[in-house]
């Protein structure tokens, strides 16, 4: 075992690096790095989950009625012959959207690169806390675990939507679920729980351990993005918590706090799962617009342009975040002048990203853009965040939202914000970080074969959808042949389905691309894409600990193409004064 | 699916459409700002030999330019929109001369109460029809919107009218349909297993149409009180 002392800053380090037995190793593990991979492994499991259950609900949306290939192994209660149930397929929605939110995009922009990033790019060893890392990993697994389990529980997973709208939800005879509507609330409040202690843990680091000379206004932009997430999650989760518990209460011992009948008020229940649903929101984009900037600087080679602006655009988006909750309730019968209130802010909040955008259009303008897969992922973030940004204009003019409300129109948006977005800078990261995390690298004419497929599918499933929304399809309906005024949307839903497929069948590609280059891949150098932040200093992969000796920092991480330099990239321990030029090569031979 | 909004069939729908349009219009521009330049310096500045990125951290001419359009734009929309949102949903709003009828949402059908003869609702004449929702053109109409289990919504997609039913309270809505013909409810709200059919046929009359229909109900409700 490593024996721990102090260092003069009072920050505990490792000494010595004794081989770990296995099970300390890579099971119970406290290295940041290490809990960093297992939620890797973990979310892209869970992200497959969430992909399969997509399939399924587009099978009944493009094919209805229709027997479902491979469908037969499903039990009588949810497929009787490869057949969806309505049931069943409200299941399918409130699990694919529970399992996509909770278990897929936020820990894997959160419980991945948060602890896989904090410690390397502030130039630290661990974490401040590594056993509540460890344990906020557990935690994450279980309730992960928890709320598959509830598919093969009497009466199936919960069907209430993600968004779990009381009465439905509290009221077991309403919905027809009730031990697995109880498994969501415990597994929500256990992730909860784990959240909680990952925020505590990263906003702690970043604020103690970094190192000499790392200045808040030298960090990198994926550690702010991480920084001011991590305070959205501490103020914004504990109120889901504190809600799921009450909604269990609710269902099982007999409160009011969500039921009419006993005196309680439905609509509590959506101003506290809103009051953290937006930051939730901005949980799940302000680490990919991050990993976004990190990608785009160093593909283009040039320093991030406006980097004061990007940090002030991700406060102000955190902040107004807390305050466009009531945008989700336009029509829920709240208070019409609240309508209003919540339609300024909400408009105000496209203003930052709107920056942001700019900012990296900025960044690319008078670049020497390399094309590589990362870069082609983050490119791909700005396009398509874009048309999220937009379409959400149209909902937060509250007029126009009386019609779009619960639609497609929603669904798409939702859609072009949280996969166009947020999950195409996720693959970006892992295209970009994954040689520094495993040594070898991803090869990239498969990985831009990956993107070309994913970018394609992706906007054959979800731009339609707009249209459908325009038509007035409504969310969460099994079969639209019921209404007049759908009768012409089956031939794009089932266009939209067999799309959906392929995107499917390109995340598995990608699975397979990702294990054959865990195993196979060319081993990686320590700086494969020429990149300045710090954990491009350190050995891929970097060994538990991360430095012998902690570097100091002299300046931003962005000094791309500086003119002192006849290299386009200065590494931020790297002081351009005496890496100039002709000293080069000596101070190269002295790093290593 | 054709790309355009259905036939709009109510006053208000008139200014929700041209305001999805304008929306439509201001952020096609974004739309096309952002695309055809991401799509240009890609092109433009692409890594080529002896080629060498410039060095430059931002300039704040540039910044300002780029926040000061979108927030105007904003204050614009907010405004413009705020001023149709008012004049949907604030109580001062709402016809003074508007026929109302009261619709209770529950798993999984539309119970529809009219007044009866005495044109006073809240009374034993009452009468109530399920899943069918007959109106008049050309006249406002007040729904008091309630729900006698979860959460439902009430959509007309002609009348551009979506509001939720909530269980426990009373939610006055009102529009007025400027043509007859024959339309549906649908239910927006996940509401549980039979959300899926959860409609209601919708049937808006010429107003002597109305007049007629709504005379032979409240004589039947009579004499079925009679009885």
């Amino acid at each position: 075992m490593a024996t721990m002392t102090a260092e003069p800053s009072g920050i505990p380090v490792r000494e010595e690096h004794h081989p770990q037995p296995f099970i300390r190793k890579y099971i119970f593990s406290t290295d940041h790095k290490i809990i960093g991979i297992q939620f890797l492994f973990t979310t892209l499991f869970f992200l497959m989950i969430g992909g399969l259950l997509a399939v399924m609900l587009r099978f009944q949306l493009g094919f209805p009625g229709e027997a479902m290939p491979g469908g037969s192994i499903l039990p009588e209660t949810m497929a009787p012959g490869g057949i969806i149930l309505p049931e069943f397929y409200i299941s399918l929605v409130t699990m694919h959207g529970t399992f996509m939110v909770f278990f897929a995009i936020m820990p894997l922009l959160v419980g991945v690169y948060a602890n896989y990033l904090i410690p390397i790019e502030i130039g630290t060893h661990d974490m401040a806390f590594p056993r509540l890392n460890m344990i906020s990993f557990w935690l994450f697994l279980i309730s992960g675990l928890m709320m598959l389990s509830s598919f093969w529980v009497v009466g199936g997973a919960s069907r209430s939507g993600w968004t779990q709208y009381a009465p439905l939800s509290a009221n077991p005879d309403a919905s027809g679920v009730f031990t697995g509507q109880i498994l969501w609330c415990l597994s929500i409040a256990v992730f909860g729980f784990s959240s909680l202690l990952g925020s505590i843990n990263y906003i702690t680091t970043i604020v103690n351990q970094r190192a000499q000379g790392m200045t808040w206004f030298r960090l990198p932009l994926v550690i702010w993005a991480l920084f001011i997430t991590a305070i959205l999650g501490l103020l914004a989760v504990p109120v889901l918590t504190a809600a799921v518990i009450m909604l269990l209460f609710d269902q099982t011992i007999g409160t009011t706090f969500f039921l009419p009948g006993g005196g309680g008020q439905p609509l509590l229940w959506q101003h506290l799962f809103w009051f953290f649903g937006h930051p939730e929101v901005y949980i799940l984009i302000l680490p990919a617009m991050g990993f976004v900037s990190e990608i785009i600087s160093n593909g283009s080679r040039k320093p991030i342009f406006g980097y004061k602006s990007m940090v002030f655009a991700i406060m102000a988006i955190a902040f107004l975040g807390f305050i466009v909750w009531g945008h989700h309730m336009f029509q829920s019968g709240m208070n019409p002048r609240l309508g209003m209130s919540f339609m300024v802010t909400t408009l105000i909040i496209a203003v930052p990203s709107a920056i942001k955008v700019f900012n990296w259009m900025a960044t690319m303008w008078g670049g020497a853009i390399k094309f590589t897969t990362p870069m082609l992922f983050a490119v791909g973030f700005v396009m398509l965040f874009t048309i999220g940004g937009l379409s959400g204009i149209f909902m937060a003019a509250n007029p126009v939202d009386i019609y779009i409300h619960d639609t497609y129109f929603i669904v798409a948006h939702i859609h072009y914000v949280l996969f166009g977005g947020s999950l195409f800078a996720i693959f970006g990261a892992i295209y970009f970080w994954f040689p520094k995390m495993f040594g070898r690298m991803i090869n990239e004419t498969a990985g831009k074969i990956h993107f070309a497929l994913t970018f394609i599918l992706f906007n054959l499933v979800f731009f339609p959808m707009h249209g459908l929304g325009m038509e007035g399809m409504m969310r969460r309906i099994y079969d639209t042949s019921r209404y007049t005024h759908l009768s012409d949307v089956q031939d794009t839903n089932t266009m939209i389905s067999i799309a959906a497929f392929g995107l499917f069948a390109s995340g598995l590609y990608f699975g397979v691309l990702f294990f054959w280059s865990l195993f196979k891949g060319k081993p990686a150098p320590d700086n494969p894409w020429e990149a300045n932040t710090l954990e491009w200093t350190l050995p891929s992969p970097p060994k538990h600990g991360n430095w012998e000796q902690l570097p100091t920092v002299y300046h931003g991480p962005y000094e791309y193409s500086h003119p002192d330099m006849d290299r386009d990239w200065l590494l931020q321990n790297e002081r351009p004064d005496i890496v100039s030029p002709a000293h080069e090569v000596t101070i190269r031979k002295g790093e290593a | 699916m054709d790309w355009s909004l259905p036939l709009n069939i109510s006053t208000q729908g008139v200014q929700i459409d041209n305001l999805f349009w304008l929306i439509f219009w201001l952020t096609a521009v974004a739309f096309v700002l952002v695309e055809v330049g991401v799509l240009w310096f890609l092109w433009r500045y692409r890594a080529r030999e002896g080629h060498r990125a410039r060095y430059t951290h931002g300039h704040l001419g540039a910044e300002i330019v780029w926040t000061a359009v979108p927030a105007l734009t904003m204050i614009f929309l907010g405004i413009y929109s705020g001023r149709i949102w008012a004049g949907i949903k604030s109580p001062d709003s709402f016809p003074k001369d508007a026929l109302t009828i009261n619709v209770t949402a529950k798993q999984f059908e539309w119970n529809v109460t009219y007044p009866g003869a005495d044109h006073v609702l809240g009374n034993d004449d009452d009468f109530t029809i399920r899943n069918r929702f007959e109106i008049p053109a050309h006249q406002p109409v007040v729904v008091n919107l309630e729900s006698e289990d979860v959460i439902h919504s009430f959509f007309i997609p002609e009348l551009r009218v979506k509001q939720d039913a909530v269980p426990g309270k009373v939610i006055p809505i009102w529009f007025e349909a400027t043509q007859a013909g024959d339309f549906q409810i649908a239910c927006a709200e996940l509401c549980g297993l039979g959300h899926y059919s959860m409609r209601a046929s919708v049937v808006i009359h010429e107003p002597e149409d109305y007049e007629r229909w709504y005379n032979e109900q409240t004589g039947a409700a009579q004499t079925a009180a009679a009885d």
